[in-house]
């Protein structure tokens, strides 16, 4: 069963051939045995999920069942989970726990999906590795096979690895800079981050907010769309949430892409990109063409500025959201605090771990007088230039296609000592969260037995065409089924 | 050397908002520390702000009260600083984009002249909570309920050159806040708190000195005692050629002292930038017709009416259309009668006086004005004596009864204004007081007698059991005596 999607094991589910207490038991069971050598997950919730899964057993016998009703998942542990630990992936909130629920939370909570547990992230939803994390880094499946410790990408390392694994056949994900797509590209699954503005950001802990989307991740595209109907609406305890119709993402899965206009953004076939990932990404065009689409080369000029535009925009917001963490309030507090000063500057220097000190520092400093219109000023500029890109290759073309990262799954350890390289990590990530339009990674292939991804991004609001795109590539390859060794 | 003195103020007034300006908690005052914060308040993980519609309202009314230019694009902003009360570790606030610009307000002084005091801008912000040192042995306590009450900040240009010009803005922009309902002016609660800034400069010069601020000024009374602190401290570093510093100064009232609270070197880098939970707001036409429509009688225009419609002089008008409250109780009282003078000299006279004895406000006044009111009917008609009329307030403060004629029945303070039996009274106290009216009928001068009167009302008082009407037994001595 748990090689089954989200759609196949609702069928499942409403057929009856199995229960929802057998199916969790079965998903808890493989999380026990396997995830000691992935540390996949933060928190595993058995009992809390062993009883939502017969309350979704009785729902469904009692004939009101929806789709996700007795269906297993997990929640990066960035979105708050009313009385179950949420830390973030950090020391500062490992004692941390919230008496309220994200809204994303709640939506699946409503839909009566069973949530297995919290899985691992970069600290604070800060890295490109998960090995930012204060719960440990987390391990890719892919590559073990060969004995080797490979990163699944970050922030939402955990999600991805969890599903690669078959732990969870779902998990939900934030990408404030590429967090959800290049962990679903490394570990193989398919991933989307919303627009923004589409999944409500309360009770998701922030990081960068202008930048910050909660969005979806599972092997398949359909079941992208099943968590995208749960997840996307608008809500009131949310002000930058869109008031914006809903559409049933599943209902257009199966449209024909006869005529879909992709472009091919040149900057992001760089040199940066290996001849061997260029190729995937090229062969995966190839099957569009075949499918009907038409393709043609647009430029994104300013795209070689996201990343400089990013690394001021996302720590300067990130020095602010993370102010709260004081040691006060909740959350972690330093030993016999001297005098308040004492009680802040150790709290802070012990709860917090290297690269998050760094992103507050980076983000302080460029918000200083002085230094505000050189970096914070130029870098909103830059990102209204880059919004301005997409708008005007969306004037040309449907959707634009890419690679998600410059190369595959890299060995852990390898750029942790260098910051910057591991930035570059999310080269071709970035830009769309400075415009907020909506992309997904789809698995298109491997490069030395590592995943590599498919990266199509799409005009604002275009959701069910990126899903429709996906699913209808998925119906005519088979690289989202492969399993890890 | 003469000096000028320049005075700008910034002013914190609390709106008078049912819920907060970014959550749903109530801003109600008083209740057990930390009932009234919610996981946003307490700035939870992942929590986010929800602007209150009401608060801008509030700020739109107020702008529109001190004839401003609205704010159309009303941009919300970060102010970094660390500080145990403030559980964001920034205040949300305005900087660039403020919801209320430029405005003035017009001020009337003692001496009958009156002056305008431009408003710079006006913007929204949240307040913080409140570090409670007291009671905690050495730590201090954290109470959030005031967290997140919405704050309109108040910013003057520096037009008030004497600390009486401060104090009558003040007291004007109290009156105005109040009257159009936007703060509930109670300043013991910190509804309404003034930083004053204050410079000196040589008489005459063109160029501005260094100023210092003081901050939290939450009486009329300290504003006044801070300034005239504030002028002399900086007259005597001038005067012995010394320079001031820009700081941050707090004033402690009930010492008359001040002290430094932190200098321009030491002021926080506040790192503003833009709020990325909080979108600009837009305020349109059909918002700020709706904030107009809502707005009272402003107190400018109810002293111009006072004037006309009850005849009073300029200065009892001015006392009793600036509270919006004192002027509804004034208006109460006119009801019952038809004698406005009469009416207004006992709203600011006895009526003013017990609530300043007592400490109250016109609100927790125990009497209405429709009661006084109809005490001032039962003078006006002759019914009771000025001295009666003391006792009957006294007995209807104190709740003795619910209405003057009750009281005025029940003690027997009704006058006695039947000549027949006052003329009887009369001949009969003065048969018995022969060498007094000897006297009084051989004096030559006119106010040597007008002032022997006296001597014959207490025992014609006595004789009527205080009930004779005073004036009537004037007129009737007079004429006895004389013919």
């Amino acid at each position: 069963m748990h090689n089954k999607s989200v759609a196949e094991l609702s069928r499942e589910l409403e057929s009856g051939k199995i229960s929802s207490v057998e199916l969790t038991r079965e998903f808890l069971d493989r999380i026990k045995a396997e995830d000691r050598q992935y540390n996949s997950f933060i928190t595993v919730t058995e009992d809390q999920a062993l009883a939502d899964a017969k309350t979704a057993d009785e729902q469904r016998a009692a004939g009101k069942a929806s789709v996700w009703t007795g269906v297993p998942f997990a929640h990066k542990d960035i979105f708050c989970t009313n009385g179950v630990a949420t830390t973030c992936g950090s020391k500062m909130l490992a004692n941390f726990v919230p008496p309220y629920d994200a809204t994303v939370t709640a939506n699946f909570r409503a839909a009566g999906a069973v949530c297995l547990g919290k899985t691992n992230m970069d600290e604070f939803a800060m890295g490109s590795s998960n090995e930012s994390s204060f719960f440990g880094a987390v391990t890719n499946p892919w590559g073990l096979g060969n004995g080797e410790k490979r990163v699944p990408g970050g922030s939402s390392g955990g999600s991805a690895a969890a599903i690669a694994a078959r732990l969870v056949p779902a998990a939900t994900a934030t990408d404030t800079g590429g967090s959800i797509r290049q962990p679903a590209a490394l570990c193989g699954v398919t991933g989307l981050k919303p627009t923004y503005g589409r999944v409500s950001r309360y009770g998701m802990i922030a990081f960068a907010s202008s930048l910050d989307q909660g969005g979806t991740m599972a092997r398949t595209a359909e079941d992208n769309a099943l968590m995208l109907n749960v997840m996307a609406g608008f809500d009131p305890k949310d002000s930058t949430c869109v008031d914006r119709a809903v559409p049933d993402y599943t209902a257009t899965l199966n449209e024909p892409l006869k005529g879909l206009r992709i472009g091919l953004p040149k900057e992001y076939f760089s040199d940066q990109l290996s001849p061997a990932m260029e190729q995937q990404v090229r062969n995966a065009v190839k099957e569009y063409e075949k499918l009907g689409a038409t393709v043609k080369e647009v430029s994104l000029p300013h795209a070689k500025l996201a990343i400089a535009a990013y690394y001021v925009i996302a720590p300067a917001e990130a020095s602010a959201n993370l102010s709260r963490f004081d040691g006060v309030r909740y959350g972690y507090r330093c030993d016999n605090p001297k005098d308040l000063n004492d009680l802040y500057t150790r709290t802070r220097a012990e709860g917090f771990g290297g690269e998050v000190k760094r992103r507050i520092l980076v983000g302080t400093y460029a918000l200083s007088a002085g230094y505000f219109d050189a970096y914070y000023l130029k870098a909103q500029k830059v990102r209204r230039l880059i919004q301005q890109d997409f708008v005007n290759a969306f004037n040309e073309v449907d959707v634009l296609m890419s690679p998600v990262t410059p190369s595959p799954a890299f060995v852990q350890g390898e750029k942790t000592s260098d910051p910057v390289t591991m930035y570059l990590e999310d080269v071709f990530t970035i830009a769309v969260n400075l415009a907020g339009v909506p992309a997904m990674s789809v698995p298109a292939g491997f490069v030395d037995g590592l995943p590599v991804g498919l990266q199509i991004i799409g005009n604002y609001f275009e959701e069910a065409r990126l899903l429709n795109a996906a699913h209808q590539y998925q119906q005519v390859t088979d690289w989202h089924q492969k399993l890890p060794q | 050397m003469q000096w000028d003195i320049v005075i700008g103020l910034e002013i914190h007034v609390q709106l008078a908002t049912k819920t907060k300006i970014f959550s749903g908690s109530s801003t109600a005052f008083g209740a057990e520390p930390n009932t009234q914060a919610s996981a946003v308040d307490l700035a939870m993980p992942g929590t986010l702000p929800v602007p209150n519609e009401q608060a801008f309202r509030y700020a739109v009314m107020f702008g529109l009260a001190v004839n401003a230019e609205i704010g159309r694009r009303s941009v919300f902003d970060r102010k970094n600083y660390f500080y145990p009360d403030l559980p964001k570790g920034y205040q949300t606030t305005q900087l660039d984009h403020p919801i209320v610009g430029p405005g003035f307000v017009d001020i009337d002084l003692e001496d009958g002249s009156s002056k305008r005091v431009r408003i710079h801008h006006a913007h929204l912000e949240e307040d913080a909570g409140k570090s409670l040192h007291e009671d905690f042995d050495g730590m201090t306590g954290i109470d959030l309920n005031r967290a997140g009450t919405p704050l309109i900040e108040i910013v003057t240009e520096p037009d008030m050159n004497s600390a009486e010009e401060a104090v009558a803005f003040a007291k004007k922009l109290h009156s105005l806040v109040s009257s159009i309902g936007i703060c509930d002016g109670d300043m013991s609660q910190g509804s309404l708190r003034f930083d004053v800034n204050i410079s000196l400069k040589p008489k005459g010069s063109d160029e501005l000195g260094t100023r210092t601020e003081t901050k939290n000024l939450n009486s009329f009374r300290f504003m006044e005692q801070a300034i005239a602190h504030e002028v002399e401290r900086q007259m005597d570093i001038l005067e012995d050629g010394g320079r001031i510093i820009q700081e941050t100064r707090l004033y402690n009232g009930d010492r008359d002292e001040s002290r430094s609270m932190r200098s321009k070197e030491e002021a926080n880098d506040y790192r503003y930038f833009p709020c990325p939970d909080l979108l600009p707001v837009v305020i349109d036409d059909a918002f700020i017709e709706s904030a107009r429509d809502l707005l009272p009688e402003l107190p400018d225009e109810r002293k111009a009416r006072f004037k006309e419609q009850y005849g009073l002089n300029d200065y009892d008008a001015r006392l009793l259309s600036d509270d919006a409250r004192i002027a509804a109780f004034f208006e109460e009282a006119v009801g019952q009668g038809k004698d406005a003078k009469l009416a207004a000299n006992w709203v600011l006279g006895e009526f003013s006086a017990r609530l300043n004895a007592e400490d109250k406000t016109v609100v927790q006044a125990p009497i209405t004005g429709s009661q006084l009111g109809q005490l001032v009917a039962r003078i006006a008609d002759n019914t009771v004596s000025s001295s009666g009329a003391k006792k009957v307030f006294e007995a209807l403060w104190n709740g003795d009864a619910d209405n003057a004629d009750a009281i005025i029945e029940a003690q027997g303070l009704k006058q006695v204004s039947d000549t027949g039996a006052l003329e009887q009274m009369v001949d009969e106290v003065l048969a018995g007081m022969p060498d007094q009216v000897a006297q009084y009928q051989e004096e030559a001068d006119p106010k040597k007698q007008k002032k022997m009167l006296g001597g014959f009302m207490g025992p014609l008082m006595k004789a009527s059991k205080g009930q004779g009407n005073p004036k009537l037994f004037n007129e009737i001595l007079v004429r006895k005596l004389g013919g």
